[in-house]
């Protein structure tokens, strides 16, 4: 595999990582969401064993076998028994209209292929065409967050935020020292836990996991 | 090694750091905490005394850098005259208050626990002994805060009440805005000493060394003017004062009043003459209008109240003037290259300084013994106390007759001296000052008369004739360590006013460091008897002859009305023909200042109400009469119920942001990123 077609394949993949995030982005359904939470993983996982394999850093290896067991087997799996007992399965409500949402996403993309232009005249890398699309993915993972009223379509959010971040280190730089980049995957993976616990708590609280229902917590006038 | 005194000062600031611990283990039994505790503080006290008399008696500089602190940021302590001299005045009253806690605080006993009083009593003593022997801007502001954050809590002490937790947020808020200007002011010293990039330039030494342009030295000194001027209760910052002062446990008034105000005035005297040296006179004039506004507007103030503690502490406001009138114009005088007479105006200051301390501490004191036997803080309430507590009535007098600046006690000498700096200063090439300065004199005067007035009304309303309340309680005089606590100060305030000459030679070791003249050679040119600063020729006072001619005058009059057999008669008192007299119908406080009410009153913010009761027959004969008068400061609705507003209609303003949604907070992080993005990249 020569250099070329492995930045051909890069490319690719990371057209399929921003696909699957503009998916999450209109996807109403829980299972879905997940279900293409997962394949993002899944396309970031290979991307980072190409990166790791043309590039010749082997610990990206480690860092692909991570992602692959964390975000597409292990955080998956954690949602989905979440939702089982929580029994949310029912379409996840949006603040703002989908077509509004898509439109909005894909300002923020031109928005990151302008704001990424200087890097890539400087950047030698093979992977440097894909910074503006890890940054994109970035912007609407958040975007994904403000535009959900529920709290694991907000978890699914910030997730997938992170996901975008280590998309443009491997993209930027071949991937953070491994150190780094464990010490993530464990915060993570922490964070998924007391998310969970959380929203355990919120729905007993609450009897229900939409966010708006924490205004009520605003200290009144 | 023999230790020298910035050894023996820093064992007692290591003695007073310690006892929290042993306070704190002791705090099963409240006695024994009592009595170890205070006595703890009051050899640590005394240890400071020593150190600090011992330095300014040898009149020289030690130094000592402890290596504990930040990195490459040691603390640097420093012993010299000026902080010698405050620690003798904050030692010799913490040590007088601390024999009278010992009596005081066991009032508290079986109501509530001491523990935190006495642990954060001698963080308090600590921190004001670390601000004074503190060489470096740092560890100056870890003291300052130490001292503010434990004063704090004294205040807080009783906190089941509200207006403790009032005051407390009030002193809080006010210490705090004073002490981030103290801390800009030393960041642009510092800067300037050695540059903006640098850290070295927050020693002292560094400051001293270096040179500084006048407009950013202006900067700095009114950042600081203002921040010690909060923290010494300089109208129109002295709000927090009067609320502060009356609700602390009295040993803890005392202390505040008598001494923590004047770690501000050792803060002004540090920066002004130490640190920047070099001043344009109208810095000194300045210092020079607040101190006679705060003279005249504090007795003012004062005559108003009719709660003893608050009338002490705005007579602490009025003190604070008087000193401030001293060191304005010590500035006023080194400005103009006129060193002996910037050296008088200095001794007066601090000499002040040094009287106000013990005879407002003995007020605070005689006032907590009041409080302490009859639970009772509203003067109108009070009365013929003196022939229950003969012995707090005595003490009380002395005080009294101190701050009204009569001979022979010591408040006589240091106003007299401060009159002297007024009356010998030459016509000086101002038009301003030569306005200002006699002006100052006649204000100075009037602040003296008034002073007198205020003490007639507060010893003859609580001490003289009967009780003014509806239920007596049953009073007892003050038991001894709080009687010995009072007649150590009293004893101090006379010995200052008899022997003041004896005084200025030991202390004019700090003119001389600080001004580089002294008044000590002349002062004391014809023996210890005679005070005679500057010339002979001017003026002159003998303390003792004073004082025996006045005791011989009493003897005398003593021997003439009193002992002669028949020379008293007891009759009933004449009733104007109105046979129902009774005792609410005694001059009371309210009655003895409504004339100088009536001259000032549009200083005030009066409201004085009577109304008659419904069920009257006639309105000529009306069965019940109602007079409310309620008397405000007028600086609270000028300056700071606006600030009041203008916070909370910004807050409010400002909490419209928050939502409580989590979807409007992540739009204000996204569209920041945006726009950071967008704009900085």
């Amino acid at each position: 595999m020569n250099i070329h077609n492995a930045a051909q394949i890069i490319s690719f993949l990371a057209a399929l990582v921003l696909l699957c995030a503009f998916g999450m982005l209109v996807q109403r359904r829980m299972y879905g969401l997940i279900h293409l939470f997962a394949w993002q993983g899944l396309f970031l996982s290979i991307s980072t064993a190409v990166v790791g394999f043309v590039a010749g850093k082997h610990h990206l290896y480690i860092s692909s076998v991570l992602t692959l067991s964390l975000k597409v087997v292990l955080l998956p799996y954690i949602l989905h028994v979440l939702i089982q007992r929580l029994k949310i399965q029912k379409e996840v409500e949006t603040v703002v209209n989908v077509p509004m949402t898509m439109l909005i996403g894909i300002v923020l993309v031109i928005f990151s292929y302008h704001l990424t232009a200087p890097v890539r005249e400087i950047s030698t890398l093979v992977t440097r065409s894909v910074l503006a699309i890890a940054l994109a993915t970035v912007m609407i993972g958040l975007l994904m967050m403000i535009t959900r009223r529920h709290a694991v379509t907000q978890i699914i959010g910030f997730l997938a935020m992170e996901n975008g971040l280590f998309f443009a280190a491997t993209s930027a730089t071949y991937g953070m020292p491994l150190v780094v980049e464990l010490g993530v995957a464990l915060d993570v993976l922490i964070a998924a836990f007391i998310f969970g616990i959380f929203f355990f708590h919120i729905h007993t609280t609450f009897d229900s996991l939409d966010v708006e229902q924490m205004a009520r917590l605003k200290e009144g006038d | 090694m023999n230790p020298g005194p910035v050894d023996l000062a820093s064992l007692s600031v290591i003695i007073l750091l310690c006892a929290p611990l042993l306070v704190s283990l002791l705090s099963r039994s409240q006695r024994l905490l009592i009595y170890s505790g205070f006595a703890l503080t009051a050899a640590a006290s005394l240890l400071a005394v020593f150190a600090g008399a011992w330095t300014v008696w040898s009149g020289e500089t030690q130094k000592l850098i402890m290596l504990i602190g930040l990195p490459d940021l040691p603390f640097h302590l420093r012993l010299d005259p000026l902080a010698g001299f405050f620690l003798v005045v904050i030692g010799l009253l913490s040590f007088f208050v601390s024999v009278y806690s010992i009596g005081y605080v066991k009032g508290f006993l079986g109501k509530r626990s001491v523990t935190s009083l006495a642990i954060f009593y001698c963080l308090f003593l600590a921190g004001m002994y670390m601000v004074v022997l503190s060489d470096d801007a740092l560890i100056f502001l870890i003291s300052w805060e130490v001292m503010a954050a434990a004063s704090y809590f004294l205040v807080m002490f009783e906190d089941e009440r509200i207006e403790n937790r009032r005051a407390a947020f009030l002193y809080m808020v006010v210490a705090h805005v004073g002490a981030i200007a103290i801390l800009l002011s030393f960041g642009v010293l510092a800067g300037l000493a050695t540059g903006f990039g640098s850290f070295s330039g927050y020693t002292f030494d560094a400051m001293r060394s270096a040179h500084f342009p006048v407009e950013w030295a202006t900067v700095a000194f009114l950042l600081s003017f203002f921040g010690f001027a909060a923290k010494a209760g300089v109208i129109p910052l002295h709000v927090w004062l009067p609320e502060a002062h009356p609700v602390a446990p009295s040993n803890v008034s005392a202390l505040m009043s008598g001494v923590m105000l004047k770690t501000a005035i050792y803060g002004i005297i540090r920066v002004t003459f130490d640190l920047i040296r070099v001043f344009p006179w109208w810095w000194g004039a300045i210092v020079l209008v607040f101190g006679l506004v705060s003279a005249v507007m504090g007795v003012l103030y004062a005559l108003m109240q009719h709660d003893l503690k608050r009338l002490l502490a705005y007579h602490s406001v009025e003190n604070i003037g008087i000193i401030l009138i001293g060191i304005g114009l010590a500035m006023i005088f080194t400005a103009f290259k006129l060193p002996l007479l910037a050296a008088l105006a200095l001794t007066a200051g601090i000499y002040h300084t040094l009287n106000h301390a013990m005879f407002k501490g003995l007020l605070f004191m005689g006032a907590g013994a009041v409080l302490h036997a009859t639970h009772e803080r509203n003067m109108e309430e009070m009365g013929g106390l003196i022939h229950l507590m003969p012995w707090t009535a005595a003490l009380f007098l002395i005080g009294c007759i101190s701050i009204s600046a009569l001979p022979p006690f010591n408040g006589f000498v240091s106003e007299w001296l401060t009159f002297q700096a007024f009356l010998l200063s030459p016509s000086l090439p101002s038009p301003l000052l030569k306005l200002l300065i006699p002006m100052g004199a006649a204000l100075l005067a009037l602040t003296g008369a008034l002073a007198a007035a205020c003490f007639v009304k507060a010893f003859g309303v609580t001490f003289l004739g009967h009780w003014r309340g509806h239920h007596r309680p049953n009073v007892r005089e003050a038991d001894w360590p709080m009687r010995m606590g009072m007649i150590m100060a009293a004893a101090a305030c006379l010995l200052l006013g008899i022997l003041p000459t004896l005084a200025i030679g030991w202390m004019d070791a700090v003119p001389q460091q600080l001004i580089g003249a002294s008044i000590g050679t002349s002062a004391g040119a014809f023996g210890w008897m005679w005070l005679t600063p500057v010339a002979y020729q001017r003026a002159s006072y003998s303390g003792p002859i004073v004082f025996f001619g006045i005791l011989g005058i009493v003897i005398a009059a003593y021997l003439l009305l009193h002992v002669r057999p028949g020379a008293i008669h007891r009759v009933p008192i004449w009733d104007c023909g109105f046979e129902k007299i009774d005792q609410r119908m005694q001059y009371n406080a309210t009655s003895f200042a409504m004339p100088i009410r009536r001259i000032f009153g549009f200083l005030f913010n009066v409201k004085e109400r009577v109304r008659t009761s419904q069920q009257t027959v006639h309105k000529a004969f009306p069965k019940k009469l109602y007079y409310s008068l309620h008397v405000r400061d007028r600086f609270w609705g000028w300056l700071y119920k606006p600030v009041i507003r203008a916070s909370f209609w910004g807050s409010r303003k400002v909490g419209r942001l928050q939502q409580g949604r989590i979807q409007a907070y992540l739009i204000y992080s996204f569209v920041t990123i945006i726009v950071l993005l967008v704009f900085l990249r």
